[in-house]
């Protein structure tokens, strides 16, 4: 893997020493280092295979070869910036931090520089204000859509009623996990339920007390705003305790396959938020095989397709490609420059169709973006862990969030953001127009 | 009583099972420290080294497959067999055996008599180079880590405390297995250090090493012993650890639950190991029983290092550490 890497890296400082030639630069701020990287190695490994099967199977994007780079993070914020600093002169047409806390730095500065970013499922969830946040972009769904998806679900299962029921909300104590915090409070006072929140350091190695908190309150719930080694012990430690596993439900940072094969048995049952669909069931993987793992150009074993977290790399590379295509397609030009990219995400519209022609079909929602919502729906599935199996299966179609109340909270955020930071909001005119 | 007291005391006992995990990390430092003045950051690593190569040697992964396989364009991850795991155990310590033999080898033997920050700079290379190594031959995926020891809550306490005080306790029945461990451990350690010949040997190299050499005994030797005990202690912390959350790269930082316990219990003494990580454990969890109301909770990690802190003012060589007197 790591001699892949190194020829990998010599291959781009080749290309880079070439004489300049038209290309796309796709960047990847990933970690496959440090106490993190179980999760951050596949998401990588999706971004740049999908990359590369567009490369190799359609010649690029409108004709023009997409460029990759990978700078490590480590999920660490000083390096995250570390990295933005060296990319900043490459024109990168997109980042994708794959971290909150290296989000909440990235966003004066992308602002300033004209680069947009993509936080899929994570980051700042006011940035889904197109107006204040000009450059950053967080559809289909972030933290906010996820924990009011969580509370429907939830109604749903409770005919509608929620009212003296008592759930948990195990959070990793960083800004990640601190940001459903707002939702769900002001949720509990509108649908009658008590919030207990239990904050757990990282990386949660050991959770015993706040466990032993749980077994003690007796919440009917536990939702959990986990990441890495932190997910496995609390699946474990509510195992432990004998918690009802379907009661225990994690976000979509809390429902890969690394997160309860460590369990064994004792996972089965456990359920999770999911933006996109999972497994191998979907024709765009027969494509990786052949033109990416076949070939032996794949960036990791070419074992993890239909992972969880390989599946959420490849859909946030197909959704880089798609807006690609649209500034390419507003612009009439190939070779697009980061602001060109930001108009392209600003105008996107992903459909079922295109879903189903991109080989993807079910696998994420249709939506929309527009200066005023750079969210998409919000729409996510709930997807339970069979143990047996080894697998995750889907128990629900999409359940939409409660946008009114979303929107109500991205407003106040975003709106006193501005204030803080001498932003008068506006939608950007495109690129050169 | 009020099931608030039941509770406040099933929280202590749960921490003094914490305690005895951080224990088993510090215990590893413990032993280099005495044996060589060495601050050995690579403790951590060394667990979770020991725990990727038992896990790889018992469910037959073929060591450095993704490199063989980048190299040489083959498909290879698996022998197709698994080993039992009293071999995959016994293999994994001639792992560590070895490993003990190329930090003497490749490491000590060209640093002796530098200055003590240039020993530790060293271990924190050696920390890295291990976390590079465990990736390179296992993988960075997460693993599950089965070596038969019981799980989840132990119904016969839950049982008797019930009948007894009307309150089933909760106690991990692999916290249980974890304390028994760590007792046979120190008291291996103990009667090998006090009635074998390589022990006293160990104790005399940790007295003074001069006096040590003058009679005959081999300091490179010891060294490797010792490592290859801290090795021992290694593997043990990583099996316990590991078989709670997996065996995952964060592993490593346990290392960081084990410094406030060294900082109490003394960076020279065996039972201060202990009775620091009882200390710790406790503590921290108690704090966070009473606190987490008034605090938000979370408040373990820092928690450990303001109590360590504390003892520092007082206590600056630790419960158990020795006093440093220098003369001049």
């Amino acid at each position: 893997m790591k001699t892949t890497h190194f020829a990998a890296a010599l291959a781009v400082g080749m290309t880079a020493a070439a004489p300049a030639l038209a290309e796309l630069h796709f960047p990847s701020l990933s970690y496959r280092t440090g106490p993190f990287a179980p999760g951050g190695i596949p998401f990588a490994d999706g971004y740049s295979d999908y990359l590369t099967l567009i490369n190799e199977r359609d010649g690029g994007i409108g004709g023009v070869r997409i460029r990759q780079s990978e700078c490590e993070t480590a999920y660490n914020t000083e390096r995250g910036v570390e990295c933005y600093q060296g990319l900043r002169g490459e024109d990168p047409l997109v980042l994708q931090p794959l971290s909150t806390g290296i989000t909440y730095q990235l966003i004066p500065r992308t602002m300033q520089d004209q680069i947009p970013m993509h936080t899929m499922g994570y980051g700042r969830t006011s940035a889904v204000n197109g107006e204040v946040f000009n450059w950053t972009f967080n559809y289909p769904a972030n933290y906010w859509d996820g924990a009011s998806v969580i509370i429907n679900y939830l109604l749903e299962e409770n005919d509608g009623s929620l009212d003296d029921k008592k759930i948990a909300l195990l959070y990793h104590n960083s800004a990640f996990g601190r940001e459903p915090i707002p939702t769900l409070t002001r949720l509990s006072e509108r649908e009658g339920f008590e919030l207990l929140t239990i904050g757990v350091d990282s990386p949660g190695q050991q959770q015993s007390s706040q466990w032993l908190q749980i077994r003690r309150e007796r919440p009917d719930y536990v939702i959990m705003w986990g990441w890495g080694v932190m997910n496995s012990t609390a699946i474990q430690e509510a195992a432990n305790i004998r918690f009802p596993m379907e009661n225990f439900i994690g976000v979509w940072w809390s429902g890969s396959e690394q997160d309860v094969i460590p369990v064994g048995a004792g996972a089965h049952g456990y359920k999770a938020l999911a933006m996109h669909g999972t497994g191998r069931d979907y024709p765009v993987y027969d494509d990786l095989q052949t033109y990416v793992v076949d070939r032996g150009l794949a960036a990791g074993t070419g074992g993890e397709l239909g992972t969880v977290n390989y599946s959420r790399g490849m859909y946030a590379a197909m959704l880089a490609v798609e807006a690609a295509k649209v500034a390419q397609e507003i612009h009439g030009v190939g070779q697009i420059t980061p602001a060109m990219m930001r108009d392209g995400m600003a105008n996107l519209v992903i459909t079922e169709e295109l879903m189903e022609s991109l080989g993807l079909p079910g696998f994420g929602p249709a939506f929309e973006v527009d200066c005023t919502n750079h969210g998409g729906t919000g729409a996510a599935m709930i997807q339970q862990w069979d143990a047996n199996a080894r697998e995750w299966n889907l128990i629900t179609d999409w359940i939409l969030p409660d946008r009114e109340l979303i929107m109500e909270m991205v407003m106040e955020d975003s709106l006193a953001y501005a204030a803080e930071n001498d932003i008068t909001p506006t939608c950007l005119d495109r690129s050169g127009g | 009583m009020p099931i608030e007291v039941f509770f406040a005391i099933e929280v202590a006992i749960n921490g003094l099972m914490a305690g005895v995990m951080y224990a088993l990390v510090a215990l590893g430092f413990v032993l280099i420290f005495k044996a060589s003045g060495i601050f050995n950051f690579a403790q951590g690593v060394m667990a979770l080294f020991a725990a990727l190569t038992l896990v790889g040697l018992q469910t037959g992964q073929i060591p450095f497959a993704h490199l063989i396989n980048a190299i040489f364009g083959t498909r290879m991850h698996h022998f197709g067999w698994d080993l039992p795991t009293i071999v995959a155990i016994i293999g994994t310590m001639a792992v560590m055996v070895l490993l003990a033999f190329l930090v003497e080898r490749l490491v000590l033997k060209h640093l002796v008599n530098q200055e003590p920050i240039i020993l530790f700079m060293a271990t924190i290379g050696l920390a890295y180079l291990l976390e590079g190594l465990g990736d390179v031959m296992w993988g960075a995926e997460v693993k599950q880590l089965d070596v038969g020891l019981p799980q989840g809550a132990s119904v016969w306490i839950g049982d008797t405390t019930y009948a007894l005080f009307g309150y089933d306790f909760f106690i991990d029945k692999l916290a249980l297995w974890a304390a028994g461990i760590a007792a046979v451990l120190v008291i291996g350690l103990t009667l090998f250090s006090q009635y074998t010949r390589q022990g006293r040997a160990l104790r005399a190299v940790a007295d003074d090493h001069q006096a040590a050499l003058s009679v005959g005994i081999s300091l490179r030797a010891i060294w490797v012993l010792t490592w290859s005990i801290a090795g021992f202690v290694a593997l043990v912390a990583g099996i316990m650890w590991g078989a709670s959350s997996g065996v995952q790269f964060s592993l490593s930082l346990i290392a960081l639950k084990a410094l406030p316990v060294l900082i109490l219990g003394g960076f020279t003494s065996i039972p201060g190991a202990i009775v620091g990580g009882l200390i710790i454990g406790v503590g921290e969890k108690l704090f966070d029983f009473f606190f987490q109301p008034i605090v938000g909770g979370a408040t373990e990690n820092w928690f450990a290092y303001m109590l360590a802190l504390v003892f520092l003012l007082f206590r600056p060589q630790g419960l158990f550490g020795e006093k440093i007197i220098e003369r001049v």
